[in-house]
């Protein structure tokens, strides 16, 4: 009789223990959904606001402070050309430094001593950056609030990364392809050249343009730098800009909300440009993996 | 010969390119350190006065530099942020690893790198007219305040905080869940008292993470916050960040002169704070994948 209860105890207290354990799975996955359900509202709200705005005279227009007749366009272009001198800079000292690191660089102090920099660079807030691109590009090398100023600013800031999804991307690369070309007497450079960069070609692309598409929606660093009355596209590199951030910045500010509207039109253009950015690196991914042959 | 020559050359170009490293690293550091020398050279400033001072009137008659105000409002935008975030994200990364299947993962991935690559203005937007609105009709919040700030902070923080710990809890070998599901323990057991636990310093690493990236977020607090350096830690306040101050002078709303090295100062001080932090969870991040774990709790 009393081995019965017992049993019965212990049955409930193992039903206490199932609910209990269904309750806690609740709680957590009740976690991940609040995320969910945030980027959800985010997105409807950003959407909801500003879809109306968007039409080809809004992608035309310069900015004015009518807000009917108010444009991004020269924001467009600014955005391009420095997404573009970004990429001049950072892709040619960002690939060869993984290189280096990948490929030719001993186990020593200084190589070390480089990986702890970079990975410490990377966290470095983006403001931060904003003040060196003042303080070094503007000022110390006297560019002026250009659009060269502000893409060796954002140039630098991305480095790191680039540096780091490069070196991952040669990593992969097996060993055999290297020792075949070194054994049949190529030197260390012509074995990375002909038998390493080309297969981690299409990883190193994804790495810079998803790193770029990281830049490119940066505001803080170019608060110092683009300017709001640059109200034609910069002809020059030494030319003031603007850029679609900084215009979702000064427009989310102002105090009519018929331009909160437009900001929300600008941030789906940036979206837009962040999206297609991203499929294209996604693709560029997915083609090479179903063309590996090793 | 030639090819020789040729090889070398190039070796050292890489080596250059590497160093650059070296070069921004340098240029960040001259760049903070020459304008805080500017900053405390002058006859009206003190490091003392800067470091304790409980005023930051930047410009005026009378400026008065004492960074507390601002360390106050970081400490409060940030560390509100982690007090939502990290509860969140652990939950979030302890469902994703423990309970969730495999088509829920599949879509949290991409949910979680949507999450991490909204730009930081689109948040801020959404913080100053989406939530902030709402929080001042329940709260009676004064338009610009820190609450609005932190609520969207906290989201922002996610992906970060999630995908660290997620990868600490999955690092955990499955025989120690085996063992646990054989003592008769239920998955919520199981994850709670043995998982948790056991990743514990990846999820330290992960909050870590997540505060710095908090301190250093600038455009949600800069929109939403407002601009007065406030001493105070009442989340329905408007207040000014280190971060805000110094994207309040990037916009020429302050005017030039030594409120503006008074930036670099307040840069700085940022640098220094999240460099520290981060150090720290890299530190950890690095002993857990040289297999800290095993080495700690099986030998």
């Amino acid at each position: 009789m009393e081995k019965e209860e017992d049993k019965m105890n212990e049955f409930k207290s193992i039903k206490a223990s199932h609910f209990k354990s269904k309750i806690g799975v609740a709680i957590t996955a009740s976690c991940f959904l609040i995320a969910v359900l945030f980027l959800i509202w985010l997105l409807f709200s950003v959407f909801s606001q500003g879809i109306n705005r968007i039409n080809l005279e809004f992608l035309t227009n310069f900015p004015s402070y009518k807000p009917d007749k108010a444009g991004i366009f020269p924001a467009i272009v600014g955005s391009v050309y420095l997404m573009l001198l970004t990429l001049a800079f950072a892709i040619p000292i960002g690939v060869g430094a993984a290189i280096y690191l990948a490929e030719f660089a001993g186990n020593n102090i200084y190589t070390n001593f480089l990986r702890h920099l970079i990975q410490n660079l990377a966290g470095v807030p983006s403001i931060v950056f904003g003040l060196v691109g003042v303080a070094i590009f503007v000022r110390f090398f006297n560019l002026g609030r250009s659009l060269l100023a502000g893409s060796l600013t954002l140039a630098i800031m991305s480095l790191p990364t680039i540096i780091v999804v490069a070196e991952e991307s040669l990593r992969v690369i097996p060993r055999q392809f290297r020792e075949g070309s070194l054994a049949i007497g190529a030197t260390k450079w012509e074995t990375v050249r002909y038998h390493v960069l080309p297969y981690a070609m299409p990883d190193i692309i994804t790495g810079i343009i998803l790193a770029l598409s990281r830049a490119i929606g940066e505001t803080a660093p170019i608060l110092f730098i683009g300017s709001i009355f640059a109200k034609t596209p910069p002809s020059s590199l030494l030319d003031g800009f603007l850029a679609l951030p900084l215009t979702i910045f000064y427009w989310t500010r102002h105090p009519n909300p018929q331009f909160h509207e437009l900001a929300s039109a600008t941030i789906i253009v940036l979206l837009m440009i962040l999206l297609s950015m991203n499929g294209v690196a996604i693709a560029i991914r997915h083609r090479a993996q179903t063309r590996r042959e090793w | 010969m030639k090819r020789k020559s040729k090889e070398r050359i190039i070796s050292y170009i890489l080596l250059l390119t590497a160093s650059m490293a070296v070069f921004i690293t340098i240029a960040i550091l001259y760049a903070l350190a020459a304008g805080a020398f500017r900053f405390f050279a002058d006859e009206r400033v003190s490091i003392i006065e800067f470091l304790t001072g409980k005023h930051w009137v930047p410009s005026g008659g009378t400026p008065s530099f004492g960074v507390l105000p601002l360390l106050a409002g970081t400490t409060l935008a940030a560390g509100g942020a982690l007090l939502f975030g990290a509860p969140v994200g652990i939950g979030a990364a302890l469902y994703l690893a423990e309970f969730a299947g495999k088509r829920v993962r599949a879509i949290a991935k991409p949910i979680l790198e949507i999450l991490a690559g909204i730009p930081s203005i689109v948040y801020g937007f959404f913080a100053l007219l989406v939530i902030s609105p709402i929080i001042r009709e329940i709260f009676g919040a004064s338009y610009f305040n820190a609450m609005s700030a932190i609520i969207v902070m906290s989201i922002m923080i996610l992906p970060i905080i999630v995908s660290v710990s997620d990868d600490a809890m999955r690092s955990i070998p499955k025989e120690i869940r085996e063992a646990s599901y054989a003592m008769g323990a239920t998955k919520w057991e199981t994850a709670v008292r043995v998982v948790l636990p056991s990743a514990s310093s990846g999820i330290l690493a992960a909050t870590l993470l997540g505060l710095a990236r908090a301190i250093g977020e600038t455009m949600v607090v800069t929109l939403a916050a407002g601009s007065v350096a406030q001493f105070t830690f009442n989340p329905l306040n408007e207040i000014q960040t280190m971060t805000s101050y110094i994207a309040q002078v990037a916009t020429g709303d302050i005017p030039p002169g030594i409120a503006v090295d008074a930036a670099f100062a307040v840069g700085l001080l940022l640098f220094i704070i999240t460099l520290t932090i981060n150090f720290i969870a890299s530190h950890i991040v690095a002993k857990i994948k040289n297999g800290g774990w095993r080495r700690r709790r099986i030998r």
